[in-house]
């Protein structure tokens, strides 16, 4: 289109008028509702346990993933889990902050060993940490197992180990970890959640 | 619990729009939502605001030593990447000493201040729900909210964008409760109709005057028509305390400016443009030329 003078004054006179028409309260723009997104939307919900204290809230940890080869999982949220009879969905402010622990750059992911005299720690797998845990375990026990006491009553116990158990375990794997705590025969059991 | 049903949770539409004329409310029905908050059972514990930060992704500001102030609370008050925090104060009163905790933040007042200085049409938003919310990208960062907010709310980021509690929009419109009201561990926040809330509040209120607060009142300022966050105050004779103002309403400036101004503006406009058309008209284009030459 060739731009005459003509047409290029009523174009501009049309768009003056219209600015000054919206300048005193008529808007030519319809109003539209924005869409929200949310953000937990495509997360995967993995239900977990609070570590922090003995009250052991249910919390859901949300997972940004849709289990991807070349993608690292990301949890981009953690909120109280409604269907825990501990709270209800609700959490206190540590709880409530789970996902910068869990995202914490100085979080311990592996177990450390510092072998006795050593000054520096050192990583080790899972499978070294609990063979050497189970080890231990045995070598103690065999050595100083108490079967029978000095009025010769059978007591079958293990005075020299003492367990305590974090409160992240919730009423099953506390059942096991009595079982197990009783099949070794140790006296001095204690749980986090009883602190 | 209290029921939130889908009219005003799924599917927002709008009831008020910043500088723009109001949609047309007839399309869809809508409730209006509100968070009570019951100061009486308010341990003070910040869950809240630990929350709603954890949801919108925020980094809130720490302080140092040399910026330490007195107090209980974890910062001077809010901040662009602090939507909302936990108000402690220690106050003298007749029966001894008394620490007033508020939950502080937007108030989302069904008639909002900000909404009508702002200048920038679609910046801010009212949905027909109540909520109150902005759209940066409408935003030309002249922090004219702030002037119009009489709770002075809103914070402005290096980009003067301001940013303010937003009733956990994402998650109320995709039917869940805003974030602070699930985390309290002490069941001092309840979500829903305003309705509903005020039927709430009322009978906690009745129980607070048995319990001996007689001077204990909802708060539900109607100087902005009320407000989307009730509060039940102990000493609700002195909201004061909680950092709360006695008579919220607008300032008059505001309706003065958008209102008579801004029509004696355009009418001055359109006059001058109008006198300038006619004089073209009537006398023709003033001839500069012949002046010119004189004084050259």
């Amino acid at each position: 289109m060739e731009l005459t003078r003509r047409s290029f004054l009523k174009i501009g006179g049309i768009s003056a008028g219209s600015a000054l028409i919206a300048g005193l309260g008529f808007d030519p723009k319809p109003a539209m509702a924005r869409v929200q997104g949310l953000k937990i939307s495509n997360a995967k919900a993995v239900k977990s346990i609070c570590p922090y204290c003995s009250v052991s809230c249910g919390v859901i940890i949300y997972t940004l993933t849709d289990g991807a080869m070349n993608v690292k999982p990301r949890v981009v949220h953690v909120e109280g889990n409604p269907d825990d009879p501990v709270n209800r969905g609700t959490l206190c402010p540590k709880g409530a902050t789970l996902k910068d622990f869990i995202n914490a750059p100085n979080r311990l992911k592996k177990p450390l060993y510092r072998p006795a005299g050593a000054k520096e720690w050192k990583e080790i797998s899972w499978e070294e940490a609990l063979d050497r845990i189970a080890k231990l375990i045995k070598d103690t026990r065999d050595k100083t197992f108490i079967e029978r006491d000095e009025k010769g009553q059978l007591v079958n116990r293990c005075e020299s180990i003492a367990w305590v158990v974090g409160s992240t375990i919730g009423n099953e794997e506390g059942y096991l970890w009595v079982k197990m705590g009783v099949a070794l025969g140790l006296v001095a059991r204690e749980t986090q959640a009883r602190i | 619990m209290a029921t939130v049903t889908t009219e005003g949770t799924v599917g927002l539409g709008l009831r008020r729009v910043s500088a723009s004329k109001a949609p047309d409310q007839n399309i869809k029905k809508s409730d209006q939502l509100a968070i009570l908050v019951d100061i009486s059972s308010c341990i003070g514990c910040k869950a809240c605001e630990a929350a709603c930060a954890q949801w919108h992704d925020l980094k809130p500001p720490l302080h140092t030593e040399e910026k330490l102030f007195t107090g209980y609370q974890s910062g001077p008050g809010l901040a662009p990447n602090l939507f909302m925090y936990m108000r402690f104060q220690e106050v003298e009163m007749d029966k001894g000493l008394v620490w007033a905790i508020t939950k502080y933040q937007c108030m989302h007042c069904a008639d909002p201040g900000c909404l009508k200085a702002c200048p920038s049409p679609g910046a801010i938003i009212q949905y027909t729900n109540g909520i109150v919310d902005f759209d940066h990208s409408k935003c030309i960062g002249c922090k004219f909210c702030l002037s119009g907010c009489p709770f002075d709310v809103p914070r402005y980021d290096a980009n003067n964008k301001p940013w303010k509690c937003n009733f956990c929009v994402d998650r109320v419109s995709n039917g869940l409760e805003p974030m602070c009201v699930k985390t309290c561990p002490t069941n001092a926040l309840h979500f829903g109709t305003k309705e509903e809330m005020l039927i709430r509040a009322n009978k906690l209120l009745e129980g607070l005057k048995k319990r001996g607060f007689d001077k204990a009142a909802v708060y539900d300022p109607p100087g902005v028509g009320g407000t989307g966050y009730i509060y039940l105050l102990p000493h609700g004779d002195k909201p004061e305390i909680y950092g709360l103002p006695k008579e919220a309403s607008i300032s008059p400036l505001v309706s003065l400016w958008k209102g008579p101004v801004k029509l004696i503006g355009s009418i001055v406009l359109w006059g001058t443009l109008l006198g300038a058309f006619l004089q073209l008209i009537l006398f023709g284009p003033i001839k500069v030329g012949k002046k010119e030459k004189k004084e050259g």
